[in-house]
């Protein structure tokens, strides 16, 4: 049996490199020993993504992209009368979400030990560019229950582009299709959804483990584990990633589906934020809910959005400014100057400023939830200066750190 | 020339010419694609201007079109409303229109055309919340209790109670912030508007 097994391996080996592929991803690809708790959200992310596609294919077997069907067919054909459509649908729409704190907490990963430095450019470029892949397929998704919040979240976007000045109105009607949002809009956000942003959204993903299995990975140490090899060129600090990761891994899917499961049994709604109350209502054009607030994982750019005052009364000013504070992010592995990758060996002082920055980056996300007040306005505008201080004052603040020794390698504890 | 050498330039031009050539291709073929994007005949109907036959309208009377989905109202005022619209402003949230949409032909007390002071053409979308206010000449109707007694005929929005006048434009500390909107029209003769475009690129 064993031997036929052996014989087969080798007829598709000859033919494909299957056992070639399972070594370098797998089973010989050394990771560092020393992974805590924050290295599990990368494999969590793609335990979601199968949730998303797994969820998403059977939703379009039952959903409907036209206006006048769409809301109904969510509503009460997906959660009434499809068989477990309710559960279908509440595993996508709390995927949605889950996906977003995962990547967040991914980020924050990457932000802390360093591991967007050299030479993992490339995997934090990827990193970010699939994150901008995420936003596009979260905002395109939430369209279409064509719910009141559906219509007019996107409504408030899509308006964005129309502040562009001189194209922006022509480009608003081109990505409409109509001079409204309308039946053209929800077709090819459709489209866009369920095939365009996921295929470029694999595609990205494929790319950011390649690059990150070429480099290696880090660690919370930041200590490059391929400089000590033993004789066999196997890093020291490296252990196999198959078993030992993929064991380790299970145990976070594990925890991760009893918090996954829980929220989609108790409160799949999560008071308003996963599913808001607004998107319960049909779309009504003629009528604006009192309350536009995007869905939570938008927020903070949202609240960057509305925290630059608009200049001629034109909004563009904000747009930029949005968009500027996710390009910044591309430029991270050369703002920071610090040739130090863990902040376990950094300045006392920039663990505090990082801790400013999730202090700053979760009150926008907040604030982006709440109708704007003076004082809610003034607050946005300092965490949005802070935001950007963070990441431009970089290349400055960087290189007067006074760093502690870093380890030859790494620890344990 | 010898079989095994090769000739570098050529190569080059080859390659390069081969892209060149592709990448046009691949531009004319995007087009297609990108253009199958703009609003299609269909929406382009629905969202054609409207033609309006305006010389049936009496003074003091309106009528609603349907453009783009949304209420167009086209109200013929009386000479008596346009000087209240010019003296009664200190109520007004935006007198001059500063804050409000309009085109610039239209910024102006009466918010209508210098040629055709009487006619004013504008969406019935309140600006609170998008319902559609409803035209009140006189206190003869069920709205009356909620305009006072001095009333020089307005617009009343029945479900938050914004007051607009004659103009559309909104009272002081209502719910709703802004004037009423209006669209870019112009008159094709005296008796027929077009709503939809403006009069400069017809």
């Amino acid at each position: 049996m064993g031997q036929r097994v052996n014989d087969l391996m080798g007829w598709v080996d000859a033919r494909f490199p299957l056992t070639k592929m399972w070594e370098e991803h797998l089973s010989k690809y050394y990771a560092p020993k020393n992974f805590n708790f924050w290295y599990f959200f990368g494999s969590l992310a793609i335990m979601v993504l199968v949730i998303q596609v797994l969820s998403g294919i059977f939703l379009a077997m039952f959903y409907k992209p036209d206006t006048a069907l769409a809301f109904q067919s969510v509503e009460m054909n997906i959660m009434r009368d499809v068989e477990w459509g309710w559960l279908i649908r509440y595993f996508h729409s709390t995927g949605a979400s889950a996906f977003f704190i995962v990547v967040y907490l991914h980020m924050f990963r990457g932000l802390i030990y360093g591991s967007y430095k050299k030479p993992r450019e490339l995997v934090w470029i990827f990193g970010v560019l699939i994150f901008l892949a995420l936003m596009a397929e979260g905002f395109m998704g939430y369209l279409l229950p064509w719910g009141q919040m559906s219509f007019w979240g996107a409504q408030v976007i899509i308006n964005l582009v129309s502040a562009i000045p001189f194209v922006g109105e022509d480009l608003g009607i081109w990505v409409r299709g109509d001079f409204v949002i309308g039946d053209a809009t929800l077709n090819r956000f459709f489209s866009l959804h369920i095939i365009a942003i996921p295929l470029i959204l694999i595609g990205l993903i494929v790319a950011h483990i390649i690059a990150l299995h070429e480099v290696g990975s880090n660690n919370p140490d930041g200590v490059e584990i391929k400089k000590n090899k033993d004789e066999n060129g196997i890093p020291r600090d490296g252990i196999p990633f198959h078993p030992y990761y993929s064991v380790k891994d299970i145990v976070g899917v594990v925890v991760f589906l009893m918090f996954f499961a829980g929220v989609v049994f108790f409160i799949p709604e999560m008071f308003g934020y996963f599913l808001e109350h607004a998107n319960f209502e049909p779309a009504n054009p003629l009528k604006t809910p009192e309350h536009i607030a995007p869905v939570w994982y938008f927020t903070p750019y949202y609240s960057i959005l509305r925290a630059v005052p608009s200049i001629a009364g034109s909004a563009f000013p904000g747009v930029i400014a949005m968009g500027a504070a996710i390009v910044v992010l591309f430029f991270l592995p050369w703002l920071d100057r610090n040739p130090v990758k863990s902040i376990r060996y950094r300045a006392g002082w920039y663990k505090i400023l990082v801790a400013l920055f999730v202090v700053a980056f979760i009150t926008l996300g907040y604030l982006g939830t709440k109708a704007p007040t003076d004082m809610r306005t003034l607050v946005a505008q300092i965490c949005t200066i802070y935001y950007f201080a963070f990441f431009l004052l970089m290349p400055f603040y960087t290189k007067m750190e006074t760093n502690k020794p870093v380890p030859e390698r790494v620890t344990m504890k | 020339m010898s079989t095994d050498a090769v000739n570098n330039s050529k190569r080059r031009f080859l390659v390069v010419s081969t892209t060149v050539v592709g990448a046009i291709g691949a531009g004319f073929v995007a087009v297609p694609f990108i253009k199958s994007w703009k609003p299609s005949a269909k929406a382009l109907a629905a969202g054609a201007p409207v033609q309006v036959d305006i010389s049936k309208i009496e003074e003091g009377q309106m009528i609603t079109v349907e453009w783009r989905g949304k209420p167009v109202y086209v109200l013929n005022r009386t000479d008596e409303n346009i000087k209240v619209l010019e003296t009664d402003t200190e109520m007004l949230a935006d007198p001059d229109s500063e804050m409000s949409t309009q085109p610039d032909y239209c910024k102006n007390p009466t918010r209508s055309y210098d040629s055709h002071r009487k006619v004013i053409v504008m969406e019935g979308v309140c600006t609170h919340l998008g319902c559609a206010p409803k035209y009140v000449p006189d206190l003869n109707n069920p709205f009356a209790g909620s305009l006072g007694h001095d009333w020089k005929g307005g617009y009343f929005c029945p479900c938050h109670g914004s007051i607009y006048d004659l103009a559309g434009r909104v009272r002081k500390s209502m719910p709703a912030p802004k004037n009423l909107p209006i669209m870019p029209y112009y008159f094709k003769s005296d008796t027929v508007i077009l709503i939809g475009q403006d009069g400069s690129n017809a």
